[in-house]
């Protein structure tokens, strides 16, 4: 079982990031999209949290807040909409933290 | 004669996931038509606002983000972003637009539009003002 957590909501103004990776299992992926892309910046004051979590982020909502793929944090993947749906459909399910 | 007002708009959003930006900068460009003297605050999520280099093609919506490097021409120059909030974010004042203006009052220069504050110079900052409008 694996499972897609997508997170759309800032993490320095929700908690969505702390609650999906608080329910993450291994194996699990993290999908950041909207303004949930924030929190792969490094340097940022959550970026840890994604320490050993396996993490894409939507390229388009990057390229849209300004955040350059120089500014991830290690390790993260950039990924498009057709990669999307190929993580919606290569995880059993998916849980997104609006 | 109507008194002059300090008039701030207070940012505390990221733009394109909520409309509360871009609606901001709205109503701050309708506000400098009242010649009232005009300041924007750039707080938390805010601050970015204000990052260089958005390209909105992928996402399907208005790229509003030049607008503010038009806001001098409105004679809105005084932009405050604070500090801690860019820091907490892994952001620096490289990764912001750069923002000027030209002072009629000393033969047209080019000066900075954004001021670089603490969280403290920041309550001070809103402390002083007559009004503030917050989105």
């Amino acid at each position: 079982m694996s499972m897609l957590h997508i997170v759309n909501k800032s993490p320095y103004e929700r908690n969505s990031l702390a609650a999906a990776v608080g329910h993450m299992k291994d194996g699990d992926t993290l999908l950041l999209i909207e303004d949930g892309v924030y929190a792969a910046v490094k340097g940022g004051a959550v970026a840890g949290q994604l320490e050993g979590k396996t993490v894409s982020v939507l390229g388009a909502d990057l390229a849209a807040r300004g955040i350059a793929a120089d500014k991830l944090v290690e390790g993260v993947a950039v990924v498009d909409y057709g990669n999307f749906v190929d993580l919606v459909e290569t995880t059993d399910k998916s849980q997104s933290w609006l | 004669m109507s008194e002059i007002k300090k008039f701030m708009y207070v940012n505390r959003r990221a733009p394109y996931g909520t409309i509360y930006a871009w609606e901001s900068l709205e109503v701050v460009l309708i506000g400098a038509a009242f010649e009232q003297d005009v300041s924007l605050a750039f707080i938390d999520d805010g601050v970015y606002q204000l990052t260089k280099g958005q390209d909105t093609a992928g996402i399907e919506m208005k790229n509003f983000s030049p607008t503010y490097s038009a806001l001098g021409d409105y004679e809105v120059n005084k932009i405050y972003v604070e500090k801690e909030s860019l820091e907490e974010r892994g952001l620096t004042l490289d990764d912001l637009q750069h923002l000027v203006w030209e002072d009629e009052d000393d033969d047209w220069a080019e000066k900075d539009s954004i001021r670089l504050v603490s969280r403290a110079e920041m309550a001070d900052v809103l402390a002083d003002q007559d009004i503030l409008f917050n989105f």
